[in-house]
This record gives C-alpha cells, structure tokens and sequence, in this order.
C-alpha cells in the first residue's frame, strides 16, 4: 500500500532520517518503533506532508507522491491522528469533522442536515453514542480521539497513522479504541501505530519497524520477537529495569495525610477527592495507580497547596501538622512536586537550562540583594553533571532538549530544594528508554538516601517494578493498598476500575 | 559557527543599527537634524515617553499589557499640580491643607502606584484579562482627571516645579536625568534580582512559575504598581515642562508606549524582551516624530509612517525568532 525508499531528511547540522526505508500493508497494523529522537515523528511528518524537502521516495499506491500539504496528503488518502488532538473544544463534533470541507447546499449556506447524517453514520461505525451536536469539550480525552478517527475516515483514508493514540485514554477507553482499530483493519485500512508502550504492541500489531538514531534498525512480524529483544534493538544494548529491593520498614513517618477532600470546582455537590488518608516513611516509595479521572494528579495538587483545603483535612510532616495554602508553603514544608505535563508546568521552555534549574531556588542565590552569577552557575553545573543532563551548555534553552533530559531539568530544580518528601507525577510519560531507566535509577537512590517518595503512574510495569507500596484510586478515592510483595496487575486493574463503570455496564 | 555569532550580532543589534540609519537619513535630508541643541530637544520629549515604556515593559514582559497609563499620567499630573497650587480645601470641616513641592510631587506618585496597584489588583483577584482591567482603568482615570480638573488647564505652578521638565543638571537635561536613573533601575531590576527572573518566569511560563513556588500574583502586583508609579512621573515632567497640567493630556501615550515596547523586540506574549531594547524603541520614535516634523511631514502622514514602522519592526522580530 505505502512503501517508503530510502528517505533521507536533513536538518542543519542534523541528519533526522537516513536512508530509511519501510513497507506498510493494507489490512495489517504496523508499530514505528524507537526511542525518542529516532526520527518516528520526522518520518511521520514526511509521510503525512508537513516536510516535502527530503531524498529518497515516497511510493503510494504504486506511484511515487510527494504531498505538498497535511490537506494534500489527506486528499489522497493519509491521515494521520497527533498525540496531541488537533480538535476545537467549542465546536461541535460535526462541526470539527467537517472542518475546513464542510457541505454546502444549492444557496451556499452549510448543509448541516447532510453533514449531522454523515457524521451519525460514522459516530454509529466507531460505537459512539453521543450526538453528532456535542461540543467536543465536554467528550472525554478518549471520546475525542474516537472523533479524530471519525474525521480520518470521512475522507476515505486508506493509511491511517496514530502517534501514541494511548497515552490520555483510560484502560477501558483503549479497549475501544482496539476494537477500532481491529475493525478498520478487518476493512482493509493499513494502520500506522506508534507508541512506547510494549505490552500494547504485542497484543495487537502484526508488523514491526524499529528506528534507532534516524535509520531503520529492522523490520518484522511481531509474533516472532520477545520484548526484551525489542528493548534491546530500540536502544543498542540491553538494559534491565531494576526492581527496587524491599525497604526495611522504616516506621519513620514523613507524610501523614488525614482526611483529605477536594471540591469540584464547578459542580458543588461533588468530590474529586474522597476522604483520603495515608501515609509515607521515610525512604519509602509509595506508587498510586488509578485511571484517568481517578483523582491522582488532584491528590499531588492538593498536597501541594494548589487547591483550597477542606478544614477538616490535615497533613502532616515528620509527625508536625503543617497548613499549606500555596506551592511555596509546600516548598518550606520539604515538599517538591514534579507535575505530569512537564512543558506546561514544569519548565520555562523559553528560558535557558540554567534558569530553570535555579528557579526553585532564587532566593539562596543572592549576594547582597542581587542574584549571584557564579551560585547560579556552580548549581546548574553541579546537576547538569550529577543528572547527567545532556546539553551543549547550561545556556541552552530547555525547549531544545529532548523529553528526558528536561524531565531531568526539572528533577534537578526540586532536588536543589533539598526536599524531605518527592511527589512524582508520571515522571517518565513520553521519555525514551534510556532516560526512563535513569530516572528510575535517580529515584531509588533518592528513596536510599532516605527521601520520602510518591509516585503517580499510568503504567502498571512502572508502579511494579519501584514502588514499596501500592495505593489504587478509583472516582477520587483510595480503593485498595498492596505491599510489593502482593500486588500483582490483575489486582491492582481490578481495585482501579471505578463501580459506576461495572453499574453502567449492567 | 562564526556566521551565526555575526547573525546573532545582527538581531541584538538590529534597532540600533535601523537607529543610526535614521538618523544618518535625517542628517543628511535636514541641516537641522544633527545639532547639539535638536538632540537634547529630542532627548528631553522622549524622556515621558522611556519613563512610561520602562513600566510597560515590565508589565509586557509578565505577558500583560496597560492600556491606563495615558490616563493615570494625566490624573497624576494634574494631582501633583492641584495640590500645588490650591492645595486641599474641606469647606464643612474649615480646613485647609497646604502642599509643599515635595508633598504634592509625591502624593502624585503615591496616586499613579495606588492605580496601578488596583490594577494587579483587579487583574490577580478577579482575573480580569489585563486588557480588560486597564482599558476600564484608562476610562476610570481619565474621569477622575475631568472632575479633579473640572475640565480646565491647571497652570501657573511656579519656577521651581518647572524645573522638573525643562532644567538642566550638569549640562543635561532634568528629564532626562530623570528617565535615565529609571532605567538604569529597571535594567538592574531585570537582569541581577529575584524580581526580575521572576517576571521573566511568569511571562515565559506561568503555571511553571506558580508550581516553583513564585507568588505570582504579588509579582504581578508589584510590577502594574510600578509602571503605575512610572507613569505618575510622566505626568509630572509633562505638568512640569508646560508648566500646566492639562485634563487631556497623555492621551494615546499608551500606544506609543507599547510601540517602543514592540519594536524594542519585547514579545507581547510576554518572558522575551529587555529595558534597553525598549530605551531603544523610544528613541526611535522619537528621533522618527522628530525627523518629520524637521522635514515638514504633516501630522497626519506621521501617523501613517510610525504605524507602518511599528508594523515593520514586528514583522522582522518575528521572522528573526522563527529562524532561533
């Protein structure tokens, strides 16, 4: 269906794609594999006709093509769904399908009867049942996603090519998404899948391509390769996920939390956190795992002084009640917060990697009532050398970086807060594998060194493989705690889906 | 690599090399242009202009913008020269307060800092859009001036007041003295303080910088207040060099402001930008006012020719990031 020949990309000073060349079959799922900077995305924004400057060839269909637009390469039959929606919040679902090729009647108003029908045909194909009307704000993350493949398939797109389609969307919603995916593969669609997540691939991919510094490493069916195998093509060489040996308890209490709740912030008469009460020792790893919407990244929050507190809520550091109102009471408290999305809320993207490091700790930094160069300076060294950040200088802007080495950045400006308790909030979303197992290596020397540490995680392997102990949350609340030792993934997923679900089912 | 330390060069250096082809044009086009006497002159006007652009800046650099200052200058203007020169009379209580030059110079500052405070005030509390709560400010302000003023002139303010606008220190200037201290606080507060990174922060990213522990909204505060304060000095060296306090004036002075702040290179999306390069903006409008009015342009096509200059310079800053 798609064969790519050779494609070579430059960029100044960079050579993103060399000579790759790969093949993608109508009515197979096909998983672009590689870490970070391998050049899945490059390739991606040349299949999709965001770059049309590159050598080598791009044949569709038997022919060679080179789409001069994303709208080109639509129109002739690729489509491609971003990682990060492309939609418009306040308008409607049809009105977002339709975007930019809306119908017309005979007296040039919109056709919306036409279009409310098309687009009732194919919510009714993806087994949606919201009304063509909605607003695409009020849809769930996973929701939407199902309303970008809608628009791939108004357009008849024979290829289409999902960047990390999973990686919003709670288990359920990924069940649905699959069974989508099977379908249109069943109607002969090629499908271009890419993601981090293994276990995912190997429950629903038949061919394989593994990208590694811009080149295709190889290529294969799926049924024939273990995933240590794959770990170890996507990196060059193996590398084991440690698991973190159990710590002796400790009975030495950090981080009490007593009845914590939080209100919706709009509807009043509902709780996005329920009565949460738990605790962290002093070198102890706590994972929480919930589901989207469980509550997880509001708990963080809370604790952190981002949201009002409830009177009757209390926490408690190192057996001290403490009032936090804002971050910076938290700050004072020994707290540091690593948030989820790192680009909109851990980093200074604009400014250099230098500044956002000292961020956190200006006021150290002073010499007489001005901020010291050469503190600054020796601080950013210090942790650009110990988190072995890879930059060409501390000056560099953190934008320029790649997703590891800025999520170190930001570990770097709450280390320099010498905190007593670190509240992770998935802190290895969209990093390579490399950085993830420094990462993790980073926190349980931390955790040995006798931080406390939280760790707030979609992805079940992770929570296993560092936590101590396993909090689960489901509708804001905590359902369920395992020692290490006990838990296992059928009953942490089992703790984590929420009641109302299994009620809606019925 | 040498190639792009000489472009980089080029881009820090851009609006003074557009500078010194202006007035390399000007020299050549109006004998009058290049005297000691047409650049003190030019100096001295621009002066209300940096006074009021440094606040802006900082606020611009907050990703915020102050659509008041015009208003708030002439308010306080007119304050300080009230006060100076009937002072404060409460007829049911039989008591009259009289004002000292220094009294009334800083209850003039002491409004244009209460302005801009309730400004930040408005813009943290309620999360009124900067513009919104400025614009509303910019009325506010202005029909306060009307009732203070009753809608004449205040005049006749005595020698030592005018010194402020039109004297000289040193064979320089007062204004411009003035406006450079200003400046040269506002260039230290940027670069070397807490503050100053902080506003930066905030402008490049504010949910990065409240989770950091920053309090933003004191930040915010605290800057609106300043540029409330900036522009209450403004409105004493315009009161000062007319020696009049007019209840019109400063109007549109927010749109020159924001001028020299955009074609300084400061990014109206806020954390870009820098005190100098607006010092740079200011001059060159000012040089550009001036070089027309030596050149007998007419008003109206001044107009015409700034806004497309300010248009112009935009259009380069941003074709020059792209390239980063």
């Amino acid at each position: 269906m798609l064969v790519v020949d050779k494609i070579t990309k430059r960029f100044p000073g960079v050579l993103a794609l060399e000579d790759v060349s790969l093949t993608i079959e109508a009515g197979k799922i096909t998983a672009l594999i590689g870490e970070n900077g391998a050049g899945k995305s490059t390739l991606m924004k040349v299949l999709s006709g965001i770059y049309q400057d590159y050598d080598g060839q791009v044949i569709f269909k038997g022919q060679t093509v080179r789409f001069s637009s994303p709208k080109d390469a639509q129109e002739q039959g690729i489509a491609i769904i971003h990682q990060e929606l492309n939609l418009i919040p306040y308008l409607s679902i049809m009105e977002n399908i339709f975007l930019g090729r809306e119908l017309i009647t005979q007296y040039g108003t919109l056709d919306k009867r036409k279009m409310k029908m098309r687009t009732q045909e194919l919510l009714d194909k993806l087994k949606l049942s919201v009304k063509p009307e909605t607003l695409v704000a009020s849809l769930k993350v996973g929701q939407q996603q199902v309303v970008e493949i809608a628009k791939a398939l108004l357009t008849e797109s024979e290829v289409i090519i999902m960047d990390e389609p999973t990686s919003a969307i709670t288990e359920s919603e990924v069940e649905v998404l699959f069974e989508i995916i099977d379908d249109l593969k069943k109607q002969s669609k090629a499908i271009v899948y890419v993601s981090h997540k293994l276990d995912e691939l190997f429950r629903i991919v038949d061919h394989y391509v593994v990208l590694r510094d811009g080149k295709s490493i190889e290529s294969g069916n799926m049924k024939g390769i273990t995933q240590d195998v794959l770990i170890q093509k996507m990196v060059g060489r193996s590398i084991q996920v440690m698991r973190k040996e159990a710590c002796e308890k400790r009975a030495d209490n950090l981080l009490t939390v007593k009845r914590l709740f939080l209100k919706h912030p709009v509807r009043a008469k509902e709780d996005l956190l329920k009565n949460i009460t738990f605790s962290v020792q002093k070198g102890e790893i706590v994972g929480i795992f919930g589901l989207m919407g469980a509550g997880r990244t509001e708990l963080l929050e809370t604790i952190f002084g981002l949201h009002p507190f409830v009177s009757k809520s209390e926490i408690h550091i190192e057996n001290t009640r403490i009032i936090i109102n804002s971050p910076s009471d938290a700050i004072k408290a020994g707290l540091a917060l690593v948030p989820e999305d790192r680009k909109k809320d851990g980093l200074v993207l604009g400014m250099d990697v230098k500044t956002n490091i000292c961020l956190t700790t200006l006021p150290d930094l002073e010499e007489r009532g001005f901020l010291s160069e050469l503190k600054e300076s020796l601080l950013s060294k210090k942790y650009i050398s110990e988190l072995k950040i890879k930059t060409s200088s501390p000056y560099q802007q953190a934008k320029n970086l790649s997703g590891g080495n800025q999520q170190k950045i930001v570990l770097a400006k709450w280390l320099a807060t010498k905190p007593k308790l670190l509240l992770l909030d998935e802190p290895t979303r969209g990093i390579d594998i490399h950085a993830k197992s420094e990462i993790y290596k980073l926190i349980l020397s931390l955790a040995d060194a006798g931080l406390g540490i939280v760790i707030v995680s979609s992805e079940l392997p992770e929570i296993l493989a560092v936590s101590d102990r396993i909090l689960v949350m489901a509708e804001g609340a905590i359902t369920a705690e395992f020692s290490a030792k006990e838990a296992t993934e059928d009953s942490i997923l089992k703790a984590a889906i929420p009641k109302s679900v299994y009620e809606n089912q019925l | 690599m040498n190639l792009q330390t000489y472009r980089a060069n080029l881009i820090r250096f851009q609006s003074l090399i557009a500078l010194f082809i202006l007035c390399l044009a000007l020299s050549i086009l109006s004998d009058k242009f290049l005297t000691v006497s047409n650049a003190w002159n030019v100096m001295r006007q621009i002066s209300v202009n940096i006074c009021i652009s440094t606040g802006m800046t900082l606020i611009v650099l907050t990703a915020g913008i102050d659509l008041s200052v015009g208003s708030v200058l002439a308010l306080c203007g007119a304050i300080t020269a009230g006060l100076l020169r009937n002072g404060i009379e409460v007829p049911s209580g039989n008591l009259y307060i009289g004002f000292t030059l220094l009294g009334a110079v800083i209850a003039g500052i002491l409004t244009g800092s209460f302005l801009g405070a309730f400004n930040g005030w408005a813009i943290t509390k309620f999360k009124v859009p900067p513009f919104v709560a400025t614009l509303a400010m910019l009325t506010i302000a202005r029909g306060l001036t009307m009732l203070w003023t009753q809608g004449f002139p205040i005049s006749g303010l005595g020698d030592t007041f005018l010194y402020f606008g039109t004297g000289w220190l040193l064979g320089i200037p007062v204004p411009v003295w003035i406006s450079g201290i200003i400046v040269l606080i506002a260039v230290l507060i940027t670069n070397k303080t807490r503050l100053g990174r902080y506003i930066y922060a905030i402008g490049g990213n504010e949910s990065a910088s409240k989770l950091s522990g920053i309090n933003v909204n004191r930040v915010k505060i605290i800057v609106y207040t300043i540029a409330g304060a900036l522009a209450a000095i403004g409105g004493i060296l315009v009161t000062s060099r007319l020696d009049s306090a007019q209840p019109n004036a400063g109007t549109s002075y927010e749109l020159d402001s924001i001028a020299a702040v955009v074609i300084g290179g400061t990014s109206l999306s806020g954390g870009r930008g820098s005190i100098l390069g607006t010092v740079q903006g200011a001059i060159i409008i000012g040089v550009l006012n001036n070089g027309l009015v030596l050149l007998n342009v007419s008003p109206f096509w001044q107009q015409v020719v700034k806004g497309f200059v300010i248009l112009l310079a935009v259009i380069i800053d941003k074709s020059n990031s792209k390239n980063d």
